[in-house]
């Protein structure tokens, strides 16, 4: 079921639309940010909501890169890989912040704190490289910053 | 020097609110366009002032305006594209984050101009300092009168949404991000038709870049022949955002005279290398153009005179590359990006861009073959444009071929030695 606060923001959505399906990316997004992903239930109540097939819903979750349709950890880090970052060192941020969480990208950490994520370009690039945590963008990062900066997320 | 785009921005600072912009003049253009100019004389001025499209493509702004159809009734729609994702660019960010009334006041003219009756600011979804400044400054428009219906006493109804997109590649491409608008997955569609004559939920739409539209009302106010004037390019008008990132000294982004040459941004304004590294060549405009190298340097950037060399100005913002950073493990870092944000709808694109990428991979882990290159190469030739279904592939395809042009020596050392000589 969706919440009666998740509903009342998707319908604050559909004016904008002349169509109910428009509203899908945004009614997933405003579900995300209650729970944190999207899972199977989730998607059926919202395709319900809006008068779709949950198949085709769940083509088009899966199709952009900030719907998750799995759960992840308190808070994401996206690390930029794209090229810029990559030529002032965006690989070397990563290892060191995998090697601190003790998990793979895509994997939530054993604490639950957070999911680390590869990014493409962040639109930072003469302060590359960059890396966001949640809202939150993050410049000029060195491996020994990025930990530091993790140490600010409960 | 004028610098029209970025004159009320100050980095770091909050930008203009709506009364700081209306002392800057602003709203001045809209008024006039209302109170003095039919939409027809609108279109011409823009055409007349050589705007291209800064998004990339370099259309000019004011015949894409002019192919909305007139007799179609409404709903019409305008599109800002605010997806910038293209690899190594964030001039768009700038004029977003720095003034974002100047970008709604673009996006009014152009839809009065278009009789166009709701616009939207089609946003990438990680730019949450940009959302929060649009989102305000369309609520501040409201308020004003400036949005609504009968705007300024003229009968012009105009409503503007923002949409915060979820991130893809592909939302940038014109149609993909028509299909994103209505809530689908951002595949492209087929041309013809094309948007202004069925556009979103098949109505005239007209798509045009932020930057394209941030200089519109400075072309409204000024004229299109001052226009003309600010730039050094004898074919494209205005000023362009160009920045620069990279092992330079000072990356960054700075508003030139349209035809500025590479060797000025690289050398004046970014101010040359960094200390012990060598410059070798660079993407003048994105992930998506052609190499240039040493040879280029003095080439004005601009829409035409880069075509001649096989480059293209592209979005303007260059990414260099060093002598300390690798050519094969940038390109396999490029490749990448394409084949991960490819859609999958055409084959060509799906299975050549992964097949690259892999190549490329296999170079740098010390697993190239012989013939690897010429594999290479055959891609660039099946993914040119007229192969696929949208400009992603062939985009893709260009800083491959010109990477396996001038940096041929050190692709064939990645195969000899077994290894990447940089690792």
């Amino acid at each position: 079921m969706l919440s009666a606060e998740e509903q009342k923001e998707i319908e604050a959505e559909l004016p904008h639309y002349p169509t109910k399906q428009a509203v899908s990316i945004d009614a997933m997004k405003i579900v995300q940010k209650h729970r944190g992903w999207v899972s199977d239930e989730a998607l059926q109540d919202i395709a319900e909501f809006l008068g779709m097939s949950t198949s085709d819903l769940d083509g088009v979750a899966s199709f952009y890169n900030l719907i998750f349709r799995k759960p992840v950890g308190r808070h994401v880090a996206y690390i930029c890989d794209s090229v810029s970052c990559w030529i002032m060192g965006s690989q070397g941020v990563t290892e060191r912040m995998t090697a601190h969480c003790g998990s793979a990208l895509g994997e939530i950490t054993g604490d639950g704190r957070f999911t680390l994520l590869p990014i493409v370009c962040l639109g930072a690039c003469d302060h590359a490289p960059v890396m966001m945590v949640d809202d939150d963008l993050h410049l000029d990062v060195t491996p020994e910053k990025a930990v530091e900066i993790l140490g600010r997320y409960e | 020097m004028e610098t029209p785009l970025t004159q009320n921005i100050s980095p770091g600072q909050a930008p203009p609110g709506l009364q700081a912009y209306e002392r800057a003049g602003g709203y001045q253009a809209l008024r006039k366009v209302l109170t003095s100019m039919t939409p027809q004389q609108v279109i011409d001025e823009v055409k007349a002032s050589n705007l291209k499209g800064r998004g990339g493509a370099g259309f000019p702004t004011g015949v894409k305006w002019g192919f909305m159809p007139k007799d179609i009734p409404a709903p019409r729609y305008v599109v800002a594209n605010a997806d910038e994702m293209e690899p190594g660019t964030f001039k768009d960010r700038y004029l977003m984050e720095g003034d974002p009334h100047q970008l709604i006041e673009g996006m009014m003219i152009a839809s009065y101009a278009m009789q166009a009756d709701i616009a939207y600011v089609f946003l990438r979804g990680e730019y949450k300092r940009s959302a929060e400044a649009i989102s305000r400054a369309i609520a501040e428009a409201y308020g004003a009168g400036y949005l609504g219906k009968n705007i300024l006493g003229s009968n012009y109804q105009l409503n503007m949404y923002l949409h915060l997109s979820a991130g893809r590649y592909m939302c940038g491409e014109e149609t993909g991000l028509l299909n994103a608008l209505e809530g689908k997955r951002a595949n492209p569609r087929a041309k013809p038709p094309f948007p202004p004559v069925s556009g979103l939920w098949g109505r005239p739409t007209t798509v045009n870049n932020v930057e394209t539209l941030c200089n519109v009302p400075h072309i409204v106010n000024r004229g299109a022949s001052w226009f003309q004037g600010l730039s050094r390019s004898s074919k494209d008008g205005g000023t362009k955002l160009y920045g620069a990132s990279g092992k330079v000294r000072r990356p960054g982004l700075w508003e030139l005279p349209m035809g500025t040459t590479v060797r000025e941004i690289l050398e004046e304004h970014a101010g040359g290398m960094r200390e012990g590294v060598r410059f070798r060549g660079l993407l003048p405009g994105g992930a998506s153009t052609d190499f240039l190298v040493e040879e280029h340097l003095d080439l004005p950037m601009d829409f035409n005179e880069l075509q001649k060399v096989g480059s293209r100005m592209g979005t303007g913002t260059m990414i260099i590359l060093d002598d300390q950073t690798c050519p094969v493990g940038m390109l396999w870092n490029l490749e990448h990006f394409f084949a991960q944000e490819s859609c999958g709808w055409c084959t060509p694109c799906w299975s050549g861009l992964s097949w690259a990428e892999k190549i490329l991979a296999a170079m740098e882990q010390g697993r190239g073959q012989q013939g690897d290159i010429e594999k290479l190469a055959f891609q660039t030739k099946f993914l040119a444009p007229g192969n696929t279904f949208c400009a992603l592939a062939p985009g893709a395809a260009e800083p491959l071929q010109s990477g396996l042009k001038y940096f041929r020596d050190d692709f064939e050392r990645h195969i000899r030695e077994k290894r990447c000589p940089w690792r």
